[in-house]
C-alpha cells in the first residue's frame, strides 16, 4: 500500500505549538508511508491541488491529513481524494488542532501527541476498505409540525416550490400565538389582517393537507422516507359536513367554559369555533364541558345543526403519512405567571398576562377592544407593565432573555395610551432589548411621543389596597424604592418551549436544550438544520423569536427542504452496520438494542435466525456492534480491526516513549 | 445617603478603589456568587428597611462588587437589615442577599465599626444573657439594655401591662441540666477565637456589664 | 410515627407563655404526641447569626444534639426564629461541600455535631399531621363570624429553600387551619411583611413604622383580629401597640392572638389552655364583633326564609295550571 501524509500548519493555529515539519518527518518512517509533507493551509485551494497532484504522481492508495476537526473539513478532503481518483473512504483525518494545538502550549509533547495521532490514522488507513454509497428514492412530500406563523410560512413556501405538504396542528385552527395578537410591533399593524391571508392560503392551497386537532404520534424511517403516524383527536363534529355556520355555538347551554383562545379572560361554550378567522372554520366540542359527553343529556347541538355534522360517538383516528423531510415549527408557550406569587398572579384578577391583555386590546376579543379591569369591568387609568416575568430569572430556571417582551410591552403601552388617552402607563424594566429594525425608534416613541413612564428596576411585590393594586418596585437609577397605585397590572411573561416539545424531539430524534428548545445543528452556520438529516427547524421552537425572525427562519427551512427534495434520489452513508451471516447466531440482541429499528431478523431455510441491517434506516451509531456477543455485526469504516489498529498504534508509541 | 453624594467632588476611581481581598472574603464567607447580581433592584424594591437605610441594599451589593470596602463596612444599612429574607426569597439570581448583609455586619464588627451602636449593643446584650443563663432572660435583657442604651424610659411604659399579665419573670428560667454550663463553654471557646483564621466579631466582653456580673 | 421532640424556645417560657400553653394544648387535643427536648438552651436566634455564623450554628446544634440524644428524629418549635436557627444549622451541617462549617461548630461545641434531624414548625406539624379536615372534626365551638387576618411573619416560610413549607409569598397553612375552625379568614396581603423584628429595643422608630403598616392593612381589610405565629411579631403588634399608635397617630385596639389560641378556643379547651387573658389588647371585642355579625346574618337568613314562605302560596296557586 502507498500512503501519503499531509500535515497542516493552519497558519499559526497548529504550527505555533506543534512542530509540523517534525511530525511530517516522523510520518515518513511509518509503514507504507511513501510521502509526507507539511502545508500552510491544507484546506486551501493550493493545498487541495497539491494533495490531488501527489495522489496522481505517486499513485497513492490512501491519504492522511493531519489538521483540524473532521467536523470542519472531512468533506473537503474526501472530495479532493475522490477527484484524484481514490475512494473517498481511503482517507483519514488526524485532528491535531482541537485535540492538540489548542489545548496545550507544550511544543515538545504536542509534537509527540500529533505524531501519535498521525501514526494511528496511518495504521487505520492500512486496513481501511473502499466503501460505496447506495442511492434510494425519496418522497417529495414534507411534514410540518405546528401551524403557527412559522409553520404556515414554511408550508406555503414548500407548496410554492412544488412539494406536497402535510401540516399538523394541535389546536383546532392554525394561526398560533400570532392569531391572538391585536397589533404587531414596530408597525402597529393589525396582526390578524396580515396573518389572515396566509392562513386562508394555507387552508386553500391544494398542495397543503391540513390536519388540525392532530398530533404526531410516532416517526420512523429516515431522510427521504419518513413514515409518520398522526393522531387526529376526535372533534365530535364531522368536518366533512360542518359548514362553520356557528349555530351550535349560539345554542350550546354549557356556557361556562374557560375560553383558551381568549386566554381565559372570558367564557365560551362547549362547542364552537375559537375565533372568527379560524382556519379551518369548523366547530369542535370540548369534551370536558359538553353536557352530552359528560352527563349524557343535552344534545342541543345535534338538534340544531343544519347539516347533521354532530357525532358524539366520534373516536380518535390515526393516519399514516410518508414524507421525505420534516420541519418542526412547534413554537412557544408562555411562562406560567402563577409561579410569581409576589405579583399575586392568579390570585388578583387585575393582574393579567401580556397575552390576556392583548386579547383585551383586540377588537375581536372578549371586551371588543375596550380595556376593562377583569374584577369590575371599569376602565383602568393607571396601567403598570412588569418586564422579565419568567425571563432572565435563574430562580425560576428561566435564565434566558425571551427577546420580544421589551417590544410587545412598548407596543401595549402605546396602545394603552391610544385606547385611553387620559391613562398613565408605567413600564418596570431592567434593560431594554430593542435590537431589530425600527425597534429602538419604536421604544423611544413610546417614551417620548406617548409619554410612557419607564422605571429602571424590578418589582418586588404587588398587593391590593382600597381597590387599587399597589406596585412596589425600585428605581435603581434613583436608588430608591418606588410605588405605583395601579388599576391594572400587566405581566410581560416570557417564552418557554411548547409543552410536549421534548417528547416530540425524542420522536424526531433531534436534540433539545435544558429548557426544551430544539437544538440547531450549528448555532451560526446551520441554524435551521438539526443533527438528524431531513429534520429542520422553523420559528420559536428553536429559541424565543419574534414574528419577523420566525418567518425568516421558516422560509429558510423551506428552502433547505426544497433543496434536499429537489433530488430524485439520495445517497445513503455507507458507514453503517453490516452483519457477517456466518458468524451471526441469531440471538436478536442487536435487534432489541437498535434505537432506530434498523435491524430485523431473517429466517433462513434451515429455520435459524440471522440479523439483517436495513441500510437506509441504519444511522451508524455502532450500538449493535458492541452488543453482539460474537462480533458478527460490524460498523463499516469503524470495524473492530480498524479500531484495534489504532489502539495498537497508540500502545506501541506508548511502549516506545515510556521505555 | 446615595453614593454619588459622597464622591461628588471627585470621580470614583474604579481601579484604585477596588479591594479584591474584600470581594473575595465576602464571597467566601457568604458562599454567594456576587458577580451574578445584575442590579435589578428587586432586593431594594421589597426591603422593608430601605426607608431607614443610608445605602439601599442593591447599591450595597454593587459596592461589594466594586470592592468598596470602606463605604460598605461603614454604612448603617448593614446594621438595619432584620434578615426578613424578602431579598433572598425574590432574588432572580438566587443570591442569599440577607446572608451577604450578615457577613458584612460580621466584618464591620471585626473592624470595630458600628454606626448603629444600639443595634450592636442589643445583639451583644442578648448573647451575654444567653451566655450567662443558657437561655435569654428577657426581663434582665430589657433592663440591661435600658441602662446601656441610655434610654432607660423608652420601654418603661410596657412594664405594668407585662406585670399584670404575668409576662415579666423576675428570675431567669434556666435550663435544669448541663445546658447552662455547656452554653457558657460554647461562648468561652468562641471568645478564644478560631485557631486558624481571624475570629470574627466578638461582643467585647469587658464592656458588658452582664459579663461583669457573670464573673 | 417518628418521635417528635418539642423545643419551646426562650420566649415561650416568658413573654409568650400563652403561645406555649395553647400550642401544647392543641397538640394534645388533636392527638399529636410529643415530648420536650430535655435541658434545651437558647437557639441563638437573630442576634447570634448577626454576630457569627459558627456561634449561631453551635448554639442551635447543641439543641439538636439534645434532641438526638433523647431519641427524637424530628423537632418542632412554635417560634419561627428558633425554627430558622435550627434549620440553618441542620442545613449547613449536612452540606458536604462545607466541611469548615462543621469543624468550627464542633470546636465550639467541644464534641461531634449532631446527625441530620428534621426541624419543623408546629404550624407545619398541625397542618400536615392533623390537617384542616382533622381539626374540623374536633371543633367544638366554631369561630363563626370571626374575621381573622393571618399574619405569618417574615421568616416562617422564607427563604423557601431552607424553610421548605407552604408558599413563601402567599402561605395558606394557618388560613386553612383557622378556616377549619370556623373563622372567616380575610384576604390579607401582608402575610409575610416584616413587623420590625428585634428593632423594638434598639430602633423603636423603625419597628413602629413597620408594625403600623401591618396593623393598618389588617384594619383596612376588616379583620377583627390578627392571628400570629411568632412571639416577636406578637410583642410588636400587641405589647408595643401603644408605642405604635402614638407614632402613627392611630388608636387601633385590634387584638393579636396566637393562632394556637384561636384553635384552642375553637376546640373548646378550658381557659387555662388558651390564656387569652395574657394578651395586652383584650380579645373580647373581637368575639363580640363576631357574635354580632353572626346574629345579623342569622336575622338576615330568617328574613329571607320568611320571604320565601310568604312567596310560596303564589307558587302553589300557579302549580295546578302547569
Amino acid at each position: 500500500m502507498r500512503i501519503g501524509v499531509m500535515v497542516c500548519h493552519c497558519g499559526n493555529n497548529i504550527a505555533a505549538t506543534v512542530d509540523v515539519e517534525a511530525v511530517a518527518a516522523a510520518a515518513r518512517e511509518f509503514p507504507d508511508v511513501v510521502f509526507a509533507t507539511d502545508h500552510m493551509y491544507a484546506c486551501s485551494d493550493p493545498g487541495q491541488k497539491t494533495l490531488e497532484q501527489t495522489i496522481r504522481d505517486l499513485k497513492l492508495d490512501g491519504v492522511v491529513v493531519a489538521s483540524c476537526s473532521p467536523r470542519m473539513h472531512e468533506v473537503t478532503f474526501r472530495r479532493a481524494v475522490e477527484r484524484a481518483g481514490l475512494n473517498r473512504y481511503m482517507f483519514e483525518m488526524a485532528n491535531i488542532r482541537e485535540h492538540v494545538a489548542w489545548i496545550s502550549l507544550d511544543r515538545k509533547r504536542n509534537t509527540q501527541k500529533a505524531t501519535d495521532l498521525v501514526r494511528m490514522a496511518v495504521e487505520k488507513l492500512r486496513v481501511d476498505r473502499p466503501l460505496t454509497p447506495k442511492s434510494f428514492d425519496v418522497q417529495k412530500r414534507v411534514l410540518i409540525v405546528g401551524g403557527g406563523v412559522a409553520g404556515i410560512q414554511a408550508a406555503l413556501d414548500c407548496a410554492d416550490g412544488g412539494l406536497d405538504v402535510v401540516l399538523v396542528e394541535r389546536k383546532s385552527s392554525i394561526g398560533g400565538v400570532m392569531s391572538k395578537l391585536d397589533k404587531t410591533f414596530p408597525t402597529v399593524d393589525c396582526a390578524v389582517c396580515v396573518l389572515g391571508p396566509k392562513m386562508v392560503d394555507a387552508g386553500q392551497n391544494p398542495r397543503i393537507a391540513l390536519h388540525t386537532c392532530s398530533e404526531v404520534e410516532e416517526v420512523s424511517g429516515y431522510v427521504g422516507n419518513f413514515e409518520v403516524r398522526i393522531k387526529k383527536h376526535s372533534t365530535y363534529v364531522d368536518w366533512t359536513k360542518c359548514t362553520g355556520c356557528g349555530a351550535c355555538q349560539e345554542k350550546c347551554p354549557s356556557r361556562k367554559v374557560p375560553d383558551a383562545f381568549n386566554e381565559n379572560v372570558s367564557l365560551t361554550t362547549a362547542i364552537g369555533i375559537p375565533f372568527p378567522q379560524a382556519i379551518p372554520k369548523r366547530a369542535s366540542i370540548n369534551a370536558e364541558y359538553c353536557l352530552k359527553l359528560t352527563k349524557g343529556k343535552c344534545g342541543v347541538c345535534e338538534k340544531i345543526c343544519p347539516t347533521g355534522a354532530i357525532a358524539y360517538d366520534m373516536q380518535d383516528e390515526f393516519i399514516t403519512e410518508k414524507v421525505g423531510a420534516i420541519i418542526a415549527a412547534t413554537g412557544i408557550d408562555l411562562f406560567d405567571h402563577k409561579k410569581c406569587g409576589e405579583y399575586g398572579a392568579g390570585r388578583y384578577p387585575d393582574v393579567v398576562t401580556s397575552l390576556a391583555y392583548e386579547r383585551m386590546l383586540s377588537a375581536s376579543g372578549p371586551t371588543a377592544g375596550h380595556i376593562k379591569r377583569p374584577s369590575d369591568g371599569t376602565e383602568p387609568k393607571t396601567v403598570v407593565f412588569i418586564s422579565c416575568v419568567g425571563s432572565r430569572d435563574r430562580s425560576l430556571n428561566r435564565p434566558y432573555c425571551s427577546g420580544f417582551c421589551c417590544m410587545y410591552t412598548a407596543k401595549q403601552a402605546i396602545l394603552t395610551r391610544d385606547h385611553i388617552p387620559d391613562s398613565r402607563a408605567y413600564v418596570f424594566y431592567m434593560d431594554i432589548r430593542a435590537n431589530g429594525k425600527g425597534y429602538e425608534e419604536f421604544v423611544r416613541r413610546a417614551q417620548e411621543e406617548y409619554g410612557v413612564e419607564y422605571v429602571r428596576g424590578r418589582v418586588a411585590q404587588v398587593y391590593p389596597q382600597d381597590g387599587k393594586l399597589i406596585v412596589c418596585g425600585a428605581d435603581t437609577l434613583l436608588g430608591r424604592q418606588v410605588e405605583v397605585a395601579a388599576d391594572l397590572v400587566v405581566l410581560a411573561v416570557g417564552a418557554e418551549a411548547a409543552h410536549g416539545a421534548p417528547e416530540l424531539a425524542e420522536k424526531l430524534r433531534i436534540s433539545y436544550d435544558a429548557y426544551g428548545f430544539f437544538m440547531e445543528s450549528h448555532p451560526k452556520l446551520r441554524p435551521v438544520e438539526t443533527n438528524t438529516v431531513g429534520v429542520f427547524l422553523a420559528g420559536a421552537c428553536q429559541g424565543p423569536k419574534d414574528i419577523p425572525a420566525s418567518v425568516s427562519q421558516a422560509s429558510a427551512a423551506a428552502g433547505k427542504v426544497l433543496a434536499l427534495l429537489s433530488k430524485d434520489k439520495l445517497e445513503s452513508d455507507p458507514q453503517i452496520a453490516l452483519v457477517n451471516a456466518n458468524r451471526c447466531i441469531g440471538c436478536g440482541k442487536c435487534e432489541r438494542t437498535c434505537p432506530f429499528g434498523a435491524i430485523r431478523m431473517r429466517e433462513l431455510r434451515d429455520g435459524s435466525q440471522r440479523a439483517e441491517v436495513v441500510e437506509t434506516v441504519c444511522q451508524g451509531c455502532g450500538i449493535c456492534s458492541v452488543t453482539c456477543p460474537v462480533r458478527a455485526i460490524q460498523l463499516q469504516h469503524f470495524t473492530d480491526s480498524q479500531l484495534l489498529a489504532e489502539v495498537n498504534a497508540l500502545c506501541r508509541t506508548w511502549d516506545e516513549t515510556t521505555e | 445617603m446615595p453614593i454619588p453624594m459622597r464622591t461628588s467632588l471627585q470621580n470614583l476611581d474604579l481601579e484604585a478603589g477596588r479591594d479584591l481581598s474584600f470581594i473575595n472574603a465576602v464571597a467566601k464567607e457568604s458562599g454567594q456568587d456576587l458577580k451574578s447580581c445584575y442590579q435589578c433592584g428587586n432586593c431594594t424594591a421589597g426591603c422593608a428597611y430601605t426607608h431607614d437605610y443610608d445605602i439601599p441594599v442593591h447599591q450595597v451589593m454593587r459596592l461589594v462588587q466594586l470592592g468598596r470596602k470602606d463605604e460598605v463596612l461603614s454604612c448603617r444599612s448593614i446594621w438595619l437589615c432584620a434578615t426578613c429574607q424578602a431579598c433572598t426569597t425574590r432574588c432572580p439570581n438566587n443570591i442569599e442577599v440577607a446572608t451577604v448583609m450578615d457577613v458584612l455586619r460580621h466584618m464591620a464588627r471585626a473592624e470595630g465599626r458600628a454606626p448603629e451602636r444600639l443595634v450592636k449593643t442589643f445583639a451583644d446584650s442578648f448573647l451575654s444573657s444567653v451566655a450567662r443563663h443558657g437561655r435569654v432572660f428577657e426581663a434582665g435583657l430589657a433592663m440591661v439594655f435600658a441602662i446601656i442604651s441610655g434610654k432607660p424610659l423608652q420601654d418603661a411604659g410596657l412594664g405594668p401591662a407585662m406585670l399584670s399579665r404575668g409576662k415579666l419573670a423576675f428570675w431567669p428560667h434556666e435550663p435544669t441540666g448541663n445546658g447552662k454550663r455547656e452554653v457558657a463553654e460554647i461562648f468561652r471557646r468562641f471568645h478564644e477565637g478560631r485557631p486558624t483564621s481571624t475570629a470574627a466579631a466578638t461582643p467585647a466582653p469587658s464592656t458588658q456589664p452582664t459579663e461583669e456580673n457573670a464573673k | 410515627m417518628s418521635a417528635l421532640g418539642y423545643y419551646p424556645g426562650c420566649s415561650q417560657s416568658g413573654t409568650a407563655a400563652e403561645y406555649d400553653i395553647s400550642t401544647r394544648a392543641c397538640l394534645k387535643a388533636l392527638g399529636v404526641a410529643m415530648a420536650d427536648v430535655p435541658d434545651w438552651t437558647c437557639c441563638g436566634s437573630t442576634p447570634a447569626h448577626t454576630v457569627d455564623h459558627f456561634l449561631a450554628g453551635a448554639l442551635a446544634a447543641r439543641n439538636l444534639i439534645q434532641a438526638e440524644t433523647a431519641g427524637f428524629s424530628r423537632v418542632t418549635t412554635p417560634c419561627p426564629s428558633c425554627l430558622a436557627a435550627l434549620k440553618t444549622a441542620n442545613h449547613r451541617l449536612a452540606d458536604a461541600a462545607d466541611p469548615g462549617y462543621r469543624a468550627e461548630v464542633e470546636r465550639l461545641l467541644g464534641r461531634a455535631a449532631p446527625g441530620p434531624l428534621e426541624a419543623v414548625s408546629t404550624l407545619q406539624v398541625l397542618y400536615e399531621q392533623v390537617g384542616p379536615q382533622g381539626v374540623k372534626a374536633h371543633v367544638a365551638r366554631p369561630l363563626s363570624g370571626l374575621r381573622v387576618a393571618c399574619y405569618y411573619g417574615c421568616i416562617m416560610n422564607r427563604p423557601p429553600g431552607l424553610m421548605a413549607f407552604d408558599d413563601p409569598e402567599n402561605p395558606v397553612a394557618m388560613d386553612e387551619l383557622l378556616t377549619a375552625c370556623g373563622a372567616e379568614v380575610v384576604d390579607f396581603p401582608f402575610k409575610t411583611e416584616c413587623c420590625g423584628a428585634a428593632f423594638g429595643m434598639p430602633r423603636l422608630d423603625v419597628m413602629r413604622r413597620l408594625s403600623a403598616r401591618i396593623i393598618e392593612m389588617a384594619v383596612s381589610v376588616g379583620a377583627d383580629c390578627i392571628a400570629v405565629a411568632c412571639p416577636l411579631c406578637q410583642m410588636n403588634l400587641d405589647l408595643r401597640r401603644g408605642q405604635v399608635n402614638a407614632a402613627a397617630h392611630t388608636d387601633s385596639r385590634l387584638p393579636v392572638p396566637y393562632f394556637t389560641q384561636l384553635m384552642a378556643l375553637a376546640l373548646g379547651l378550658p381557659d387555662k389552655d388558651i390564656r387569652l387573658d395574657k394578651l395586652v389588647l383584650p380579645f373580647g371585642p373581637a368575639l363580640a364583633a363576631a357574635d354580632e355579625r353572626e346574629k345579623a346574618r342569622e336575622a338576615e337568613r330568617a328574613a329571607k326564609a320568611q320571604a320565601k314562605t310568604a312567596a310560596k302560596p303564589s307558587d302553589k296557586e300557579t302549580q295546578p295550571c302547569a
